[in-house]
């Protein structure tokens, strides 16, 4: 397929990485960035918010065949600026403003002139929220690891 | 992979509204076989999917329904079109097409090539749109069957000769057998598999 | 013979008030609010889910508020919205063995790589009642031990490596897995149906049959392999991205329950395994159904099918508490008619029956 006419193309592993944190920035991490932007783009929706479903697969035994587990609600958004740059979403739950406002950062990150204030102000805080986060219920989860020891028996 | 521009725009205006709409009018054609019905919104699929044929892809195809286009059709900007809007799968297996769309430009496979469906289930048969010339203008076709009081009259122009042809053969395979939405720019008629079709003498 | 079925429509609406009313109960006390259920009832909240085969903890918290706890009217009111939302894709399969683990017991090795994990457990509590949760008292935080922790690996893969064990559990090459929301069931039944059908069942239920083959109705001889516990990421092909976005994390429980082996002509004695995963922090569902996947997978190792829990029409069929509370509490809307019927045809009977005896001491009487 042709190229699409955004701005500021990238590969897919840097884009990637940004929509997988807009799918985990919360409606006020986004909201807060939001309401500080100096000029507030332009969008038309393409295509939603909308809610809808995934269907989660799992594998038989972790790692065999797959199977159908059962659902998850979805919201995804596309927006488009007036200059052409769109913007995708997709997110776990029923936020449809959260997800259009992923759409809108997905679309500003890709512009230069926003790029970096993106990056500063909400990626990077969001990454180091997880990060937090995931540190915080590992250290919970080792301490209680059970550390076994023997005890001594008879003499014989 | 990078979808073609064209392929996001041109869908629902207002998703819930206008698909139940174009539902309504494609029930009634499909009730009541030779009714013209008319796409009033304004969906604009890439060209050359006309904009009835654009809006029966995304009121009725979605991810569970596999579609397969006809070579006139199976360019970048359709099927990012159907995969952006509906969701739909794209199949090269006519017999596992739940809907094909095809194109008077380009030669349409037989009928019996698509899946008719089974006794148990008749209802798994392909559902095939045509984008016709018009119509209008066409030879007369006298309409009978279920939903036609008397006679019905059709005139499609630029309907593929073997569609008629096969008609017959298609009744008699009763309860399987295809159903056909003929579309033409923003109108559309049916011809479900009860219709039984006859050439009217000029 | 007719009878009317029409009006109650005053009594309805008077009823639903009546509900909504007894739903709020006293309004001295302050309303539970979404977030209190999902932060403090959250295994019911996630059982809700689990049985409902929707992941949505928001969604599951209000469908338990608006039931009034009653679980499977909450799993009934999700399943219903369900219904209403369109699928947009199918995810790639969870990888639960990059799970970032919250729990993880095994109780076939004493050591192994990563360790026991015991996590939030309700094990070696002492089960009395906690005076002390009937005041909003301090609760102290969670002790935590920094450091990086080591990779958790499976259990399975340990036998695996002396091949000791099955594999995971494969399907043919070109094999879809089969979605019984889309298709209807067919009997018998792949491995992978039965598998949705089991994580989406019912917890009682199938913790009886589970409980049944342990009492000897279809012995497997089972141990817990492995249980874990934790987050995973939900993935998902996004065609007009042209690569795949991960939609977020979601909590599964997963239970390797590793059974005897009997082997056969074409394969050695090993162990063979069975398979539970669940939505959320669910522990018994996920073991009962490792279980009873195990018990229903009899044919496969030439076992014969003998008991309840082995029987997969009987199993499938009955695991679903939306189905079967449906089907259950039907008999109480009105069936006049048909008991109409049914007293006309009764005591038709029974004026036969006192004809008959009539006659036979008229007969008697002459004789």
């Amino acid at each position: 397929m042709e190229a699409a006419t955004t701005h500021h193309q990238a590969e897919p592993p840097a884009r990637k990485r940004v929509l997988d944190l807009l799918a985990r920035a919360t409606r006020t991490d986004m909201e807060t960035v939001f309401n500080a932007l100096v000029t507030k783009p332009n969008h038309e929706r393409l295509r939603g918010p909308e809610t809808g479903l995934v269907m989660v697969r799992g594998r038989m035994g972790g790692g065999g065949a797959a199977f159908n587990l059962g659902e998850a609600t979805v919201t995804r958004a596309t927006i488009r600026f007036t200059d052409g740059t769109v913007g995708h979403s997709y997110r776990l739950g029923t936020d449809k403003r959260a997800a259009e406002l992923a759409a809108i950062f997905d679309a500003l990150w890709q512009q230069d002139s926003t790029h970096q204030l993106v990056e500063d102000k909400l990626l990077k805080p969001v990454e180091e929220k997880l990060s937090a986060e995931q540190t915080k219920r590992a250290a919970q989860t080792a301490a209680t690891k059970v550390e076994f020891f023997t005890m001594v028996r008879g003499e014989d | 992979m990078q979808i073609h521009e064209t392929s996001l725009t041109g869908g629902f205006t207002n998703p819930v509204l206008d698909s139940q709409n174009v539902f309504r009018t494609v029930m009634n054609c499909m009730a009541q076989p030779g009714t013209i019905g008319e796409v009033a919104m304004g969906v604009e699929p890439p060209a050359p999917l006309g904009a009835a044929a654009g809006a029966v892809m995304l009121t009725l195809c979605d991810h569970d329904t596999a579609v397969w286009l006809g070579p006139h059709l199976l360019t970048p900007g359709i099927t990012g079109w159907l995969g952006f809007h509906c969701g739909a799968p794209l199949t090269k297996e006519k017999t596992e097409a739940k809907f094909a769309f095809a194109h008077h430009k380009a030669p349409l496979p037989s009928l019996m090539s698509f899946a008719q469906g089974t006794l148990e289930y008749p209802d798994r048969s392909t559902t095939l749109v045509i984008e016709v010339e018009a119509l209008d203008g066409g030879p007369t076709l006298e309409l009978k069957g279920p939903g036609i009081r008397t006679t019905a009259l059709l005139s499609p122009k630029g309907l593929p000769e073997h569609v008629l042809k096969q008609w017959a053969k298609n009744g008699q395979i009763f309860p399987q057998g295809v159903d056909v939405i003929l579309t033409a720019g923003h109108r559309l008629a049916a011809l479900p598999r009860t219709c039984k079709i006859s050439l009217k003498e000029a | 013979m007719y009878v009317a079925v029409k009006g109650g429509e005053t009594a309805i609406a008077n009823a639903h008030r009546l509900l909504a009313d007894r739903r709020r109960g006293d309004r001295n006390l302050p309303a539970i609010t979404i977030e209190q259920l999902i932060e403090q009832l959250g295994l019911g909240v996630d059982r809700v889910m689990a049985e409902a085969s929707l992941f949505d903890r928001s969604l599951a918290a209000l469908a338990l508020k608006q039931s009034r706890g009653d679980m499977i009217e909450a799993i009934f009111l999700l399943r219903a919205y369900r219904t209403t939302l369109p699928r947009f894709g199918t995810s790639k399969p969870v990888e639960t063995g990059s799970m970032q683990v919250e729990r993880r017991v095994s109780a076939t090795y004493k050591d192994l790589p990563g360790g026991q994990l015991l996590g939030p457990t309700f094990d070696y509590t002492h089960r009395l009642l906690d005076p002390s949760l009937l005041e909003d008292g301090m609760v102290d935080q969670a002790v935590e031990r920094p450091g990086t922790p080591d990779h958790v690996m499976r259990v399975s893969d340990i036998l695996d490596g002396e091949g000791l064990i099955e594999p995971d559990g494969e399907m043919p090459e070109d094999h879809v897995a089969g979605d019984l929301t889309r298709e209807p069931m067919e009997f018998p039944m792949q491995r992978d149906l039965r598998l949705q059908a089991l994580a989406r069942g019912d917890e009682g239920f199938l913790l009886a049959l589970a409980y049944s083959t342990q009492r000897g109705y279809g012995r497997t001889h089972p141990f817990v392999g492995e249980i874990r516990m934790g987050l995973v990421e939900v993935e998902l092909e996004v065609p007009e991205l042209g690569f795949t976005v991960s939609l977020g994390e979601i909590r599964v429980t997963e239970c390797q329950m590793v059974n005897q082996f009997k082997g056969s002509a074409k394969a050695p004695p090993q162990f063979t395994r069975g398979y539970g995963l669940v939505f959320g922090q669910s522990e018994r569902k996920a073991m009962a159904m490792s279980l009873v996947d195990r018990a229903l997978r009899a044919d496969e190792f030439g076992e014969d099918r003998l008991a309840p829990a082995q029987d997969e029409e009987f199993v499938i069929s009955h695991c679903d508490n939306v189905q079967a509370t449906g089907f259950v509490e039907h008999l109480k809307l009105p069936h006049y008619v048909d008991f109409q019927a049914e007293l006309d045809l009764v005591r038709r009977m029974r004026a036969r029956h006192a004809a008959e005896m009539n006659r036979d001491i008229d007969k008697e009487a002459a004789e």
